[in-house]
């Protein structure tokens, strides 16, 4: 499944980077402290947290996350934005917390 | 493949964070082209992105020499920083001296040092307190 695919099921809102909306999700994986997600969030994972600054989207990036999600409407930074646009890394944002979320994207995986 | 050796300068957190991660993206944009294995790709993207924080939350800065082979990729972190003044403290999982204004940003959960360790096949690090710390992470193609 693709990352804009879950999106649209979802009725997640796009923020950014939605260049890469084609990158196919695999898994999911929730957390907010950015160097324990770096380190466990596997390759294609929803990521689902509430950071919504500048170095969550360099962890994206680098952790090969598929997209971030926001959840419980967490604002996102205007650099962290133009970063994830310039980077391809798309970021929605959801009014549901990480556990509603987490059992919305497993029923679709 | 011959070798190829890249060197990036990495800001202080206190003057530019915005700019941290910038060497570990563009090492990992670089073996992206020149089409590495993806698994050593993402290895180096989380080992030395961690590094790289490490050196511009605690150190003041640095700099990243990064050497590209057909076998491995060996990634240097130098800083002229405090020093790591129990290795074996900062090595623990959860262990942080963080400040609280990169806490508050999601950092400082203690797993930098782990994390460079677990994504690499060695890892030497070479520290005198009040002088600066060199580390070395290989990390086998």
């Amino acid at each position: 499944m693709t990352v804009n695919e879950l999106a649209n099921q979802l009725h997640l809102k796009p923020l950014a980077g939605i260049g890469g909306d084609q990158n196919e999700v695999l898994t999911c994986y929730a957390g907010d402290l950015l160097s324990w997600v770096m380190g466990r969030a596997k390759e294609g994972s929803v990521w689902l947290t509430v950071m919504g600054n500048i170095n969550a989207v360099a962890v994206a990036t680098l952790a090969d996350c598929a997209c971030i999600v926001l959840t419980e409407n967490a604002p996102l930074d205007e650099d962290a934005r133009q970063r994830a646009e310039m980077q391809n890394v798309p970021i929605y944002s959801t009014d549901l917390n990480a556990f509603e979320m987490s059992v919305k994207v497993a029923e679709l995986l | 493949m011959a070798g190829l050796k890249l060197t990036y300068d990495i800001p202080s957190a206190d003057d530019d964070f915005t700019r941290a991660g910038e060497a570990s993206g563009s090492v990992k944009k670089k073996l992206r082209q020149i089409g590495y294995n993806p698994d050593a790709i993402r290895k180096v993207s989380i080992a030395m992105y961690e590094g790289e924080i490490n050196v511009a939350i605690h150190a003041g800065g640095g700099e990243a020499e990064v050497e590209i082979s057909s076998d491995a990729v060996t990634i240097k972190l130098i800083d002229h920083g405090p020093g790591i003044a129990d290795v074996d403290k900062a090595m623990q999982e959860g262990w942080s001296t963080a400040p609280e204004a990169v806490r508050s940003l999601g950092f400082g959960a203690g797993m930098g040092l782990p994390n460079m360790k677990k994504y690499t096949d060695s890892m030497e690090i070479e520290t005198e307190v009040g002088k600066g710390t060199t580390i070395t992470m290989v990390v086998k193609a």
